[in-house]
């Protein structure tokens, strides 16, 4: 092979790994990706069902409910609108009624949102950086609550 | 007192350090020998007093001086001695502090053992180190001052993070910085050489120790970390693609080309101006990875104070010293002269693939944790780039790496020969081939997907085997033959065979962790048992303790296997008095590489306790094979040739070109 075969031949090969990673990204953004919404922007303009969200917002107070089995029912609120949410598995040490909470899922053709991950804050003085603008863009942002993000972990 | 020495070491160090990123580069530039010798007292110095300063602020947290703000807001007089000193990089200012205590080191050690470097390439690498620190120290002093002093001084501290209170803490962030600042010794070494616009096969020597040395410590802190989130969140998972997890991860990638790299460089002086453009972007993507972890644009258990001017000053920092060195790039990596040619099917060849699905690799990890910020930045919408988008893009491009790693030695420099090669891994494809067919026998055909990466798990193991069995002529000569030839081995071809060997652990453990993993949720009562693969989990009761600075109440479970108690297990839920903050404790057996691993839920007035409890099949192969390709990288470090201020190579034309 001459020295200019085998450097078109590195290049082609550089070239198919290149296509394949920009091809496997692009196709991995359009599907494995997942948008934040809050619950007035649910109830708003509801989702399909295949697409995965992470619904962020406070847990509403009194609305938790354990059944056997490890599913956990309760709503997340931004003080407009609420979405239902069950979840099996177990729930982050600091998930409190009254506090921040990101979970992750789809909503489902009851409207209930079913999540598989609950997130909620690392430490007791920060809370997800999403759900404090949620909370700022519907009013409902109150840093006394202890909520303040001045000390994440 | 001593705090205040603290700070004046750390100021004075700054003011060495501006010296040193001058001089020796003027010095080098110049041809004035006497200026170039300026740089090894200088990074003496520098190391002797970024490490009194860590000394002071270490004496700080020891006897709990609540009169410094940093020590206020970490720290806690009933903590115990061990996170007492972890404790002091447990933190914002201090982190940073240990990051540019490392580099400090690394310029040190480069003064002191670089001595048989040419005196030009030592002036200047050891000027790039001073720019680093400058920057790092300028950083420290005007935006992270640990040394801040509060009045009046309060009686107690707020404590650690109890989720930072573990004996990760004082292994994880050390071993990840050693791996990270490593990474700056290349790029010193990659600016020298655009500067002296010149390189050569001598210049890949003296990289390759360095790099080598700071890739292994990024392996074991990776892993460390890996196994420290396993065990403390509690969550079960070992890696989460976490952007902070990925900005460890992306320089790793990068390192690993760059090490693969180099030795093309080093044998044959071929892809020059690839491996001084990786060594660039290896220590970019360690920048980087600063940048995301310390300036708090992400959320992460990693992102301690947010301070909006601290990530702008870094962000200026990284543009600096990544745009500087790209330009740089950009207009002299054309003066370096091309090297050596390659047959495709060839050691470099295969080495040069190797480099292309890692770093198309460190790509797509790239874009999955930057398009989020981006994106946010530009529309304000926000999305999240999970698991699944990895899944979908990283794992298809180590498939075809995997399954190439064990021609790479096989193949002769040059001009190889696949035929010859995939002649002398027969073995290792009838071994992976019977693992997928013993499976498809045992679990049927429902886990295909599981069974081929078992596959290639036996693949690389045995591939990598293969290679040493073929150098070494295991059973075609006689034992001791063999045995003589084993230990007449470079340590390099060894050092290979075992990180190859390593990499075919950890796929192995991922792949059996993941796709054979058991699972139970289930609210038990004290008496209850919970039956999990093979498996019997009992609940005897519960066991309130207390601890230093946290009370505890342990659910204990007897384990039955065959009706005979094998271990007795003890998750907790734990509160930590001074933030009365909760965190769980999960509780972990290993039954030879499989490991179960419980972790407790709410518990109910009843006396009923939700638990989670998993079987991970060969879960520890994932970080045994991890200490195994760093056993790898340390076996490799050993050889002579590579030894770091080994005494000059007998390769006499090579190092006169350097001189």
């Amino acid at each position: 092979m001459t020295r200019k075969g085998r450097r078109l031949t590195l290049i082609g090969l550089a070239g198919v790994v290149l296509c394949a990673a920009v091809g496997l990204t692009l196709y991995a953004l359009s599907d494995g990706i997942s948008f934040f919404a809050t619950p007035s922007e649910i109830a708003a303009n509801p989702p399909p069902p295949e697409r995965r969200l992470r619904l962020g917002g406070l847990v509403e107070t009194g609305s938790v409910e354990k059944e056997p089995g490890g599913l956990v029912r309760f709503a997340v609120t931004d003080g407009k609108a609420r979405v239902p949410v069950a979840f099996t598995g177990l729930l982050p040490d600091l998930f409190r009624e009254g506090q921040g909470v990101v979970a992750e899922g789809r909503v489902g053709a009851d409207g209930v949102f079913a999540a598989d991950d609950v997130l909620a804050k690392h430490d007791e003085t920060y809370m997800p950086k999403e759900v404090v603008d949620a909370l700022k863009a519907s009013g409902e942002w109150r840093p006394e609550a202890g909520a303040a993000p001045v000390a994440t972990q | 007192m001593i705090v205040e020495l603290g700070h004046f070491a750390l100021a004075l160090a700054f003011a060495v350090a501006l010296v040193q990123s001058v001089v020796p580069v003027v010095g080098a530039v110049r041809n004035e020998a006497r200026l170039a010798a300026i740089g090894r007292p200088a990074a003496l110095a520098q190391l002797l007093l970024v490490a009194t300063s860590f000394a002071a602020l270490t004496q700080a947290y020891l006897v709990s001086d609540f009169s410094v703000l940093n020590v206020v807001e970490n720290s806690h007089s009933s903590k115990p001695l061990i996170f007492k000193i972890a404790g002091v990089w447990g933190n914002h200012e201090g982190s940073m502090l240990l990051w540019v205590l490392i580099l400090a080191l690394f310029g040190a050690l480069v003064a002191l053992f670089g001595r048989n470097l040419p005196d030009k390439t030592r002036a200047l690498v050891i000027g790039v180190q001073g720019w680093i620190g400058a920057a790092f120290l300028g950083f420290i002093l005007w935006t992270s001052n640990p040394f801040a002093r509060l009045s009046p001084a309060p009686f107690e501290g707020n404590d650690l993070n109890p989720v930072l209170q573990d004996i990760g803490l004082a292994i994880h962030p050390p071993l990840l910085y050693l791996g990270y600042v490593g990474c700056s010794i290349a790029f010193s070494f990659a600016v020298a050489a655009l500067i002296e616009g010149r390189i050569d096969a001598a210049w890949a020597r003296f990289v390759r120790p360095w790099t080598l040395a700071a890739w292994v410590f990024l392996t074991l802190g990776i892993a460390m970390g890996s196994y420290w989130a396993y065990y403390e969140l509690g969550w079960g998972g070992w890696w989460f693609w976490d952007p902070v997890e990925n900005a460890s991860l992306m320089p790793w990638l990068a390192a690993t080309a760059l090490i693969h790299s180099a030795v093309v460089m080093e044998k044959r002086e071929a892809l020059k101006i690839w491996t001084v453009l990786l060594a660039i972007l290896a220590f970019s993507l360690s920048l980087l990875g600063t940048f995301l972890v310390r300036s708090g644009v992400l959320t992460s258990v990693h992102a301690f104070a947010s301070d909006p001017t601290r990530g702008v000053v870094i962000l200026v920092i990284l543009c600096v010293f990544i745009g500087g060195s790209l330009a740089l790039f950009a207009a002299r990596a054309g003066t370096l002269s091309a090297g050596g040619i390659f047959a495709p099917i060839s050691r470099e060849g295969a080495l040069v693939l190797n480099n292309l699905f890692l770093s198309a690799a460190c790509a797509t990890v790239f874009v999955g944790t930057l398009y989020p910020l981006a994106l946010e930045a530009l529309t304000g919408e926000k999305i999240s780039v999970g698991a699944p988008f990895f899944d979908l893009t990283f794992g298809p491009l180590m498939v075809p790496l995997l399954i190439a790693v064990p021609f790479g030695p096989l193949l002769a420099w040059k001009r190889g020969d696949l035929y010859a090669a995939l002649e002398r891994l027969y073995v290792a494809l009838g071994a992976a081939i019977a693992v997928v067919v013993v499976g498809l026998a045992l679990t049927g055909t429902g886990r295909v997907l599981a069974l081929l990466g078992l596959g290639l798990g036996t693949w690389l193991i045995v591939g990598a085997l293969s290679e040493t069995a073929a150098r070494i002529k295991l059973f075609r000569a006689p034992v001791q033959d063999s045995l003589a030839r084993l230990k007449g081995l470079p340590r390099a071809a060894l050092g290979t065979t075992i990180a190859h060997l390593g990499i075919g652990l950890t796929v192995l453990g991922i792949v059996a962790s993941t796709a054979f993993e058991e699972e139970a949720i289930a609210a038990v009562k004290p008496g209850e048992t919970v039956a999990i693969g093979a498996y019997q989990l009992t609940l005897d009761g519960y066991l309130p303790r207390s601890g230093a600075n946290f009370t505890e109440t342990a659910a204990r479970f007897s384990v039955r296997r065959g009706g005979t108690v094998v271990a007795v297990m003890e998750p907790a839920k734990r509160v930590y008095t001074v933030r009365a903050m909760p965190t769980t404790e999960a509780a972990i057996e290993t039954f030879g590489l499989t490991q179960l691993y419980v972790s407790l839920g709410d518990a109910a007035t009843d006396g009923t306790i939700t638990a989670r409890i998993h079987v991970k099949p060969l879960v520890t192969l994932i970080w045994l094979g991890a200490l195994v390709m760093a056993a790898g990288g340390v076996a490799s470090l050993s050889d002579r040739r590579l030894r770091v201020g080994a005494p000059k190579p007998a390769r006499p034309r090579a190092l006169a070109a350097a001189e």
